[in-house]
């Protein structure tokens, strides 16, 4: 599951070695915007070591540079051999998506790697990206996930970015159904106050009642929030609980048409509460 | 792979290493470190080590160290002398 997802600093030793202690699902091991123009070369063999050498227990991601910018190939010919879970393509679009999959196949099969190991996650800031979410998702099979940009897209949008997020509501459903129609996650942007406490929880229920799988982090402050949040609730894996043994009985019964609490239990609340106890059972919070 | 310009990589923040590379006819290292007593040994075995895998025979080597793992030694040591040969990744 990637309930959370850190953003680290691709060049900063200290950032990289608390990440293999964060309590987070995922790390983002960022190449890119954190990284000015002139230290790529020290970044890439800075996360190079860090995979070589600690021990991190959490999925990691890299964050490779724009298709356009220069430095994204050598990103890629750098970090493949340390096997990352997946690579984030940055302003994602149809044909950066292919071209990344299309070298990815070719270093992993220089390095030994079984074709199709390493995962995309598609960085979705822009607002073309937006409109044409549903077809990067598709655009091959190692997409994993849609990743909301916020940040990028509310420049290319030419409007504020702002808490509430009114400016990206749209971009957000959008994305989300884009992502569950391709069968893969939804990721939601990061909230970038890293004082507000109370803001991470009202943002991360927004994204969560949307459909988003997860959220991402700058800061290892808003990780548990997100995680709990992300997280089946205590009552709703009751109630799942509660929706799967009134099945079994109906079934034990020959019931054609189950009620539970006088209300009829059609596939969709199976379905969801499947959802939910799959999640718990992976997270580990199905009771004894 | 030979050192053939000074060059340098990493920073003087904390857990962070600045490895100074130039050119020289022997292969010298200088080691600053707040950790020198305790680590010194390990940390310039580490530092041949790299520079044996990298190829580099002779140049003058410097470490201003601020606590750096082994792991953050090895990445900029190896940033330093691929910009010191010009053969930057």
């Amino acid at each position: 599951m990637r309930r959370s997802l850190l953003f680290l600093p691709g060049n900063s030793p200290v950032m990289l070695q608390n990440g293999a202690v964060m309590p987070a699902d995922a790390l983002i091991m960022d190449l890119e915007d954190a990284v000015a123009p002139d230290q790529k070369d020290a970044a890439r063999l800075l996360v190079t070591s860090a995979l070589r050498s600690l021990d991190y227990s959490q999925k990691i991601i890299v964050r490779i540079n724009a298709v356009d910018s220069g430095h994204w190939q050598q990103d890629l010919s750098t970090l493949v051999p340390c096997g990352p879970d997946a690579v984030m393509t940055t302003k994602s679009s149809v044909e950066a998506v292919k071209q990344t999959a299309e070298l990815l196949t070719e270093l992993e099969q220089a390095n030994q790697i079984k074709p199709g190991t390493i995962g995309i996650i598609a960085l979705i800031e822009t607002a073309l990206g937006v409109e044409q979410a549903y077809e990067i998702a598709t655009a091959s099979e190692r997409v994993s996930a849609l990743f909301l940009g916020a940040e990028d897209l509310a420049a290319d949008l030419q409007c504020e970015r702002t808490k509430q997020g009114a400016e990206i509501f749209y971009s957000r459903s959008r994305l989300v159904l884009a992502a569950r129609a391709a069968g893969i996650d939804a990721i939601d942007t990061p909230f970038t106050d890293v004082q507000d406490d109370e803001g991470i929880i009202t943002d991360a229920e927004l994204a969560r009642s949307l459909g988003f799988s997860g959220k991402a982090a700058i800061s290892p402050r808003h990780l548990s929030a997100i995680n709990r949040i992300f997280s089946p609730q205590p009552e709703a894996i009751r109630s799942a609980l509660a929706v799967m043994a009134a099945l079994e009985q109906g079934k034990r019964e020959g019931k054609g048409a189950v009620a539970l609490d006088g209300k009829m239990i059609d596939a969709p609340i199976a379905a969801r509460a499947a959802q939910v106890l799959a999640a718990a059972e992976k997270l580990g919070l199905l009771p004894e | 792979m030979k050192i053939i310009k000074k060059a340098s990589a990493g920073t003087l923040e904390s857990s962070d290493v600045l490895v100074t590379v130039q050119p020289a006819d022997i292969l010298k290292l200088e080691l600053e470190s707040p950790v020198l007593a305790q680590y010194g040994e390990q940390i310039e075995e580490t530092v041949r080590t790299v520079l044996a895998d990298l190829g580099v025979k002779t140049g003058l080597i410097m470490l201003q160290d601020q606590g750096a793992l082994d792991c953050t030694i090895r990445a900029r040591l190896e940033t330093a002398v691929r910009r010191g040969a010009e053969q930057e990744v």
